[in-house]
């Protein structure tokens, strides 16, 4: 997610990294760098243009004020302070105090992924607030359109509210009439899909300025592809000027586009990024936090993110104790082993492993890397006797050889997982304790923004 | 009007970037020009290339080969234009003997089955008797919108069940053009992230299932690119080029206020040609790809703003 932004920027921050001052020279090339990877990113010229001001401005003036320009801590400071700020949201994913039923809009241009989004937010609203939610099919003009939504309704089990397009059949029309349904039957919430529409088409915007008036919206989201390009600014500001935007929902995540004209819309428009679509199933939805965002890509890794992950997949209580368990260095093969498990559930181990500290700069290691090996790892551990899998430490030659047998690999892959685990708990361990000083986040951030921070696993190729 | 429409879709380009050239004419200092030269680039989505080009300009207005800022959009036009290959006067390579097979594919929400649809139309005027398969089982209700299509076009539409295996319908599609009197085969597939290794294979499993029945098969295999697409296009173009090699770009919604400059980037690292432009939700919304025409409209400077 967002990797190749995370590896532009890691590549930058090496510069940082060295000991000592930097000099006038090395920070004007760090940051044409800067700029360079924001529009490759996608960031939108302006914005680039004045991020990388405000970041010289305050390393000057820090040099000004006769502290001298650190190398590492102050500069990656700097730009996560500036990272963060451009992409912070002030606002809730949701609005604050909708009415009964809370009606959502969802706007985009063609293709953005509005259907999908529309249901994969209904099946959101329903896990995590515990909402009745009905969806409302107002595309009336892609072919078919209507049949995806009442098929992927059937699919997830999340009720739709259609009517068969045709004549006098009129988007805020099925908009009102959904409403009416939803207030009898008792709601909590509406989800309006509309059909994509350019910005620039007068007559498609007035139909649904004219859905907005019947329906009244409690939020209007914009749905962006992070795949977009400069234009993104342009057509969010005409869809701002015809809405009053709430906020945006970043469309295919999954894939490896840089994610930065969402950044511009972010920092022009002023509309916070609300959600996140990171995938193909109709669960990959995620609340948009710029504070994380802002440490994956300067490659600080997600916990929070992995953890929340985690308690999606497994049940809450036995989760939290798993977590501080970790944390305190206590971490046993049995442990592992339920990770693992846990990882599964929640979904591909690239995904996963892109949210730990430090992946970002081992993606190429993340591509290669398939959840068979997991299931290799998995099956030493499975061969291991439950004692075992409590001490590692009980784990002589012969025991490591009748492991080995017993899972068809060869003993050096039972070495290796068994250094790798410690290397693990030795970091598990640290960070627990630097969590629990509630020290900085940029201790963190130096600890795990190292390459090769992570323990590498057996069987993956090296990190760079 | 050919020219007509295309122009009108890109006519806020236009607007906007003639505006940016006319700055130009007013300052000659070589910073502010390259400045603009810069923002004018970047802003068309042109990317990384827009550092070469800069680059470039720089040398040559400081070793006169560029005389004036004035002449700078003739000397980005013929720049841009060496870049982007001349249009053939047929975008498709049909086959010489027997039906011609192409495939089409893209990332979600790309325009993929709009495009077929026009595709498709496209071919009828061509006097072609084209087949239509509807290869994406994924999408909900995907077949559904290709067949709607279909019979808007009077066009045969192979499919399978919603839930059958992608493969399995070009295969079928395949049979069927050869015991039918249709000269072109069509496949429509769903909508793939470049980076999801499965749903890649899946593609170059259909490539393989074709070649079965029809060797030389598929003639074309197009990817059809949203022109809001930003530096994301050429890695798009690079992964989907290394599953099925590609043999042209359809160029998609372009009648928006995006430029699609990443296609520059696209023909410059992959060699990997525009052959048509989707200009609108009509069937008729879509041209053969003009290298001149395009680049033109890009640069033409416009007296009203």
């Amino acid at each position: 997610m967002l990797e190749n932004l995370t590896q532009s920027f890691g590549r930058v921050l090496d510069r940082f990294r060295g000991p000592g001052k930097l000099s006038p020279e090395e920070i004007q090339a760090a940051l044409r760098d800067v700029r360079r990877a924001l529009l490759e990113a996608d960031v939108h010229f302006k914005v680039a243009k004045e991020f990388t001001n405000r970041v010289a401005e305050k390393l000057e003036g820090e040099a000004k004020l006769g502290r001298g320009i650190q190398g590492s801590q102050q500069a990656i400071h700097t730009f996560h302070q500036e990272l963060s700020r451009l992409m912070h949201s002030k606002e809730a994913s949701l609005p604050a105090n909708p009415g009964h039923p809370m009606v959502l809009l969802l706007a985009g241009l063609q293709g953005a992924g509005k259907t999908t989004t529309a249901a994969k937010l209904a099946l959101w609203l329903r896990k995590r607030k515990n909402s009745k939610v009905l969806l409302a099919a107002c595309d009336l003009q892609r072919p078919a359109a209507v049949d995806q939504l009442v098929t992927l309704g059937k699919q997830l089990d999340l009720p739709v509210y259609s009517e068969t397009p045709g004549p006098g059949v009129t988007p805020e029309g099925v908009a009102q009439r959904a409403l009416e349904q939803a207030k009898t039957q008792r709601y909590d919430a509406v989800i309006l899909d509309s059909a994509g529409r350019l910005h620039i088409d007068d007559e498609l915007m007035g139909e649904i300025q004219a859905v907005s008036k019947a329906a009244s919206p409690d939020a209007t989201y914009l749905v962006l592809d992070s795949m977009t390009g400069q234009d993104a600014v342009e057509s969010a500001q005409r869809f701002n000027d015809t809405l009053e935007l709430y906020g945006l929902i970043l469309t295919k995540m999954d894939g490896d586009a840089r994610g930065g004209a969402a950044l511009s819309v972010r920092e022009i428009s002023g509309k916070p990024i609300s959600f996140l679509g990171t995938g193909e199933k109709p669960g990959d939805l995620e609340e948009f936090d710029s504070d994380r965002l802002a440490g994956r890509i300067l490659d600080m890794g997600d916990i929070v993110g992995l953890v929340e992950g985690a308690q999606d997949a497994l049940q809450e209580e036995q989760e939290t104790k798993d977590y501080s368990k970790m944390m305190e260095g206590k971490l046993t093969m049995a442990d592992l082993l339920d990770q693992f498990r846990m990882l599964k559930k929640m979904g591909s181990m690239k995904k996963v492993l892109g949210m730990m500290p430090g992946m970002g700069k081992m993606s190429g290691l993340l591509d290669s890397m398939d959840d068979r090996q997991f299931s290799r790892i998995e099956a030493i551990v499975l061969s291991m006797t439950p004692k075992e899998r409590l001490h590692p430490e009980l784990l002589d030659g012969s025991r490591r050889k009748r492991i080995a047998r017993g899972c068809g690999q060869e003993v050096s892959a039972v070495n290796q997982l068994l250094r790798s685990f410690q290397d693990m708990q030795k970091q598990m361990k640290s960070m627990g304790k630097m969590m629990k000083s509630g020290r900085s986040k940029k201790r963190l951030l130096q600890q795990f923004g190292r390459p090769g921070s992570m323990p590498n696993f057996p069987g993956a190729p090296k990190g760079r | 009007m050919v020219l007509a429409s295309f122009k009108r879709g890109l006519t806020r380009t236009r607007n906007r970037i003639s505006h940016a050239l006319r700055k130009l004419g007013g300052d000659t200092s070589t910073q502010v020009t390259l400045e603009t030269l810069e923002e004018l680039l970047y802003t068309a989505d042109v990317g990384p290339l827009a550092e070469s080009l800069l680059i470039e300009a720089e040398s040559k207005l400081q070793s006169g080969d560029i005389g004036s800022p004035s002449d700078i959009p003739a000397w980005l036009q013929n720049s841009l234009r060496e870049i982007l290959p001349d249009s053939n006067p047929s975008p498709i390579r049909f086959a010489e003997i027997g039906p011609t097979v192409l495939l089409v594919v893209g990332v979600n929400g790309s325009g993929k089955t709009t495009s077929v649809a026009k595709l498709v139309r496209w071919l009828q005027e061509q006097g072609r008797r084209p087949l239509i398969a509807a290869a994406d089982t994924f999408r909900a209700a995907a077949v559904e919108q290709l067949c709607i299509w279909s019979e808007r076009l009077g066009v045969e539409c192979v499919r399978g069940s919603d839930t059958s295996d992608p493969a399995a319908v070009a295969h079928d599609a395949c049979a069927r053009l050869l015991s039918s009197d249709a000269d072109v085969l069509v496949i429509d597939t769903a909508g793939r992230l470049h980076t999801q290794k499965n749903l890649m294979s899946e593609l170059e499993k259909i490539a393989r299932i074709i070649k079965r029945q029809i060797p030389d098969a598929p003639h074309e295999t197009l990817l059809v690119m949203d022109a809001t697409t930003g530096q994301n296009a050429i890695q798009q173009a690079r992964r989907f080029g290394e599953s099925t090699p590609l043999s042209g770009v359809i160029l998609s919604k372009l009648d928006g206020t995006a430029k699609g400059g990443a296609v520059l980037g696209i023909s410059r690292e992959l060699g990997v040609p525009v052959k048509f432009i989707g200009l609108g939700e009509q069937v008729d919304d879509f041209e053969v790809f003009n290298s001149e025409e395009f680049l033109e409209a890009l640069l033409e400077p416009q007296s009203v703003e």
